[in-house]
């Protein structure tokens, strides 16, 4: 048993149904109690869809276990059947059902539909949502790809075709990073035979055969398919991920080389404006800022490259949830000079986001709400979605357009740390203590003399070292120390208290002087 | 599955009942921690269950709302299920754990799901050994599950699992009056307030709002429900002995009324003094309602049965403001605890209990109703094909009982309709 207060993901059936989703044509029958229904508020609720999922839920209760779930289960197989006319079905078991052990399959395929049906095996109790979306993706494209073809050699004057994989319902930002990629293809010279899951039906899948290669959007959700698409089919598919403006050009570059087209004039192109919004003068404050990213690990691992070699930041912590990547992100922690955390509690989270005492945070929902609990600037870069990641305006995270709003993601928190610093910069000012309202809104001086001297964002709990160490007792500070160290400016003062601390412990020295302050600056450096 | 709806169950009333069978569109009793939580300060929800279970609270919640919340999921997994791990000493792990990171819980639910129910692990004994140990934290157990609950039954079973516990009262006691099912706290203060004014000071909650002032249930004790929802959580009160006193829920001023009226007679309370007592309410809904007569008045209104609230709320919108019912679906219909609605919905009013979905969703879809009122997975589907929908959970989550929230109980209702003649677009 696992004590769990908020999960990065839902179980696997939910991946399932970001597939079924996420598709037209397709209907998932889901053997499963009346509760699970809860499932559809995700779609038509936090994505805002118009549409019910295409999901018939079995719906059983206690009183059922009793008598015939099984004859329950094909019944509603069935009439989902007829009731919606699909293309295709799939049919497996959430949690509970697991346990009856019907064999959703196996009963499905006793009613003789004259449809293609899929059976899914999603072990609940191991596996969760992505698993689950990406084992459901490559089932449906096993079943309905079909044998593979040999497709003829292209003639002269043929743009190349590719499929582009993973995007699916409830997906964080896919939306807009589709759009994207599209154009980014399409400036390539690359035409798109299938899309999917995305608004793909049964009957697309059958067509992908005739690409001449896939494009991997989402490795968490695509990359079975693609692999069995590569050995079956001799479709070669893309491991760069286009996030950033190194990742797509790579991304772009790869491309190119699998269609046999040259790169040169989309890089040459138009393109995005992070490289001199980041050569900016502007921009130099934003110099080694510690980050820590937490994510998926397609976000995580592309925003921690955009952080590092894009803006300049320090990723001083970097880690995922989506363990089945686990080793990708070990790989690019160890580029940064960081170990991954590869974890699923998020207070394990918390703790390493305490330690590594970063900057900003870069995170899913459950990191915003840690980092606002720290005091940290923090920006959302993954799933688990909630409805702000929905927004009206396109708002992609992948190719030239999305590496704009990634600068924008990144630098905007910052920027209100900036406005902070100033204000504690002013500090001294009778105009600028937590006392008055901002001038603009027609705050007047005050002459509260105690409040003078005093930080307008004083955190300490934020801002302090997650435990004082195990070794000894921790030395004390000099009040001359102490008053130097509030000179420094808040969102650094965390980590010079704790680096201070550290250099006494380390030291022995029973307290802390100006001297020590300052040599301890020595030391560390930044 | 989508059987053919049943033929009129009749006995009920003048309504027109039909039950119905097949693929239902509700949350588990789960979702009732979600509230109980706010209401009961000190006390932590343990959903002993699956990844499903800790996905369904989290969305439920409106997804991450509270940085550390007092509910959690203690999540079984292959271990457990394989025998490889004894689930008893993992539990115990897992709660001590959990006391220790939170030593201000005073009070601690084991919260059955459905996979605990199907592989048959004992909670109640569970509840028994770690209530021992953990002492003075207390552990009680029910179950949430989607297999045995329905949503808002799960705040029934968590209450009647609270009735053994509660302090006794002596047999000699005085007659108290009780209000069972989890308000607000400001409409339990203004409920307070009115029947100290008839003259009934002794008045007790359950749930209360700490796990040490719970309160003391005897022979003595009349007990009003404030829910409609609390067929356990009663059956259990009356097997020490309190009384039900019969009367319509408190939604709506005819409805507070009926049921204020039901203690003023059970405590002998003199006309005069109750129509003292209420005047100023009654003038304020009264005032509070008019203004929703003309935007409600002759809408035809669907519900989606989701709350057991369905049938008050129907009668409230029927009589108070005079909207049509279409079609009254509710989970379940509790004849007794419901006669004195029942008796006042209008005659022939189609109510459904239980439910087939996409049978539901044909009649509504065809009966194109002013006013859709369903759960979060229907709303917007159904606004996209041009209905405008309540959704019902919100009518849960808002006070909306007594005299003072009878005009927001209109608005609830109402909004939908005025939103949408605002948008141009």
């Amino acid at each position: 048993m696992q004590l769990t207060l908020w999960t990065y993901e839902g179980p696997p059936h939910i991946g399932a149904m970001r597939i079924a989703t996420a598709m037209r044509g397709l209907h998932y029958v889901l053997h499963a109690p009346q509760g699970d229904t809860y499932a559809d508020l995700l779609f038509t609720m936090i994505e805002r869809r118009d549409r019910r999922p295409p999901v018939t839920y079995t719906t059983f209760r206690a009183q059922d276990l009793g008598r015939d779930t099984a004859e329950l289960f094909k019944t509603a197989v069935a009439e989902a059947h007829a009731r919606f006319a699909p293309q295709a079905m799939i049919v497996g078991a959430s949690c509970t059902a697991e346990l009856i052990q019907d064999d959703p399959g196996g009963l499905a395929r006793a009613l003789d539909l004259p449809i293609p049906v899929v059976p899914l095996e999603l072990p609940a109790y191991q596996k969760k949502e992505n698993w689950g979306a990406a084992e459901t993706f490559y089932r449906l494209v096993r079943a309905l790809a079909g044998p593979a073809v040999s497709r003829p050699v292209r003639e002269p004057g043929r743009r190349p075709l590719c499929n582009v994989l993973g995007p699916t319902a409830l997906g964080f930002r896919h939306r807009d990073d589709l759009v994207e990629v599209r154009a980014l293809l399409d400036r390539l010279g690359v035409d798109v035979n299938v899309v999917a899951p995305l608004d793909a039906t049964p009957a697309d899948l059958a067509r992908l055969g005739a690409a001449d290669f896939n494009v991997v959007l989402y490795p968490e959700t695509a990359r079975s398919a693609a692999d069995y698409l590569k050995k079956h089919h001799g479709q070669p598919f893309t491991r760069e991920v286009p996030i950033g403006v190194g990742g797509t050009r790579r991304f772009v570059e790869e491309v190119a080389a699998l269609a046999g087209l040259d790169a040169g004039p989309v890089l040459d192109g138009a393109g995005s404006r992070l490289p001199w919004y980041s050569r900016s003068v502007d921009s130099t404050y934003l110099t080694a800022k510690r980050v820590f990213v937490f994510g998926d690990a397609t976000h995580a691992i592309g925003l921690a490259r955009v952080a590092a070699r894009e803006l300049g930041f320090t990723v001083v912590g970097l880690g995922t949830y989506s363990r089945e990547f686990a080793r990708e992100v070990r790989a690019e922690a160890a580029e940064h000079g960081v170990e991954a955390l590869i974890t699923d509690d998020y207070l394990d989270v918390e703790a390493a986001i305490r330690a590594a005492a970063p900057e900003l945070v870069l995170g899913t929902q459950m990191e915003r709400h840690v980092a606002k609990r720290l005091g940290l600037p923090c920006a959302v870069i993954s799933a688990p979605v909630h409805v702000q990641d929905f927004p009206a305006r396109h708002s992609p995270q992948m190719g030239f357009a999305g590496a704009d709003v990634l600068f924008d993601t990144l630098v905007h928190p910052l920027m209100m740390g900036l406005e902070e610093h100033l204000l504690g910069m002013f500090r001294e000012d009778p105009e600028f203590h937590d006392g008055v309202a901002p001038s603009h809104l027609g705050g007047r001086p005050a002459a509260t003399p105690e409040a003078v001297g005093r930080a307008p964002v004083e955190t300490p709990e934020a801002s302090a070292p997650a435990s004082p160490g195990p070794a000894g007792a921790d030395a004390i500070w000099a009040p001359d120390a102490e008053k130097e160290l509030k000179k420094i400016p808040f969102f650094v003062r965390g980590k010079a208290r704790s680096n201070t601390e550290k250099f006494a412990r380390e030291r022995r020295l029973p307290l802390i002087t100006l001297e020590t302050l300052y040599d301890a600056k020595a030391h560390f450096g930044r | 599955m989508n059987a053919p709806v049943l033929p009129p169950a009749g006995g009920c009333g003048g309504i027109d009942l039909r039950q119905e069978d097949g693929q239902r569109a509700v949350f588990c009793g789960l979702t009732g921690i979600v509230w109980l939580h706010r209401k009961i300060r000190d006390a932590f929800f343990l959903v002993v269950g699956s990844r499903t279970c800790a996905h369904l609270i989290q969305s439920a919640a409106g997804v991450m709302i509270f940085a550390e919340p007092r509910f959690a999921t203690a999540i079984i997994d292959e271990r457990d299920l394989a025998g490889l791990a004894d689930a008893n000493d993992e539990l115990d792990r897992v709660v001590s754990r959990l006391i220790e990171r939170r030593p201000d819980i005073k009070l601690l639910f084991l919260v059955g799901s459905c996979p605990s129910e199907v592989i048959k692990l004992d909670l109640s004994r569970a509840a028994q050994r770690l209530s021992a140990r953990m002492a003075p934290v207390r552990v009680l157990n029910y179950s949430g599950s989607g297999i045995e609950t329905t949503f808002t039954q799960g705040e029934d079973a968590c209450l009647a699992a609270l009735v053994p516990d509660l302090p006794r009262e002596a047999p000699d006691a005085a007659p108290s009056l009780l209000v069972v099912g989890s308000l607000a706290d400001v409409v339990e203060d203004q409920f307070r307030r009115t029947f100290a004014a008839m003259g009934i000071a002794d008045l007790r909650f359950l749930p209360a709002r700490r796990a040490g002032e719970m309160p003391a249930v005897g022979r003595g004790t009349r007990y009003l429900l404030a829910q409609p929802f609390l067929a356990d959580t009663a059956r259990a009160l009356d097997g020490l002995g309190a009384r039900r006193l019969c009367a319509p829920f408190p939604l709506g001023a005819e409805g507070t009324t009926g049921w204020l009226r039901a203690a003023a007679e059970a405590f002998g309370v003199s006309e005069e003094t109750f129509a003292t007592a209420t005047a100023s309410g009654r003038a304020r809904a009264e005032t509070a309602l008019a203004a929703y007569r003309d935007k409600l008045g002759g809408r035809r209104v669907f519900f989606f049965p989701d709350s057991q609230l369905e049938v008050p709320l129907a009668r409230f919108l029927a009589r108070e403001l005079g909207a049509e019912l279409v079609e009254v679906g509710t989970p379940y219909l509790h004849r007794a605890h419901l006669a004195a609605e029942i008796e006042l919905l209008p005659d022939g009013t189609r109510v459904t209990e239980g439910q087939s979905l996409d049978d539901q969703m044909d009649r509504c879809r065809a009966a194109r109703p002013d006013l859709t009122v369903c759960g979060l997975g229907l709303a917007n589907p159904l606004e996209a094909e041009g209905l405008a929908t309540k959704w019902s959970i919100e009518l849960l989550f808002t006070p909306v009982q007594g005299y003072e929230q009878a005009g927001d109980l209109a608005e609830l209702f109402a909004r939908p309709l005025r939103r949408r003649a605002l948008l141009e677009v």
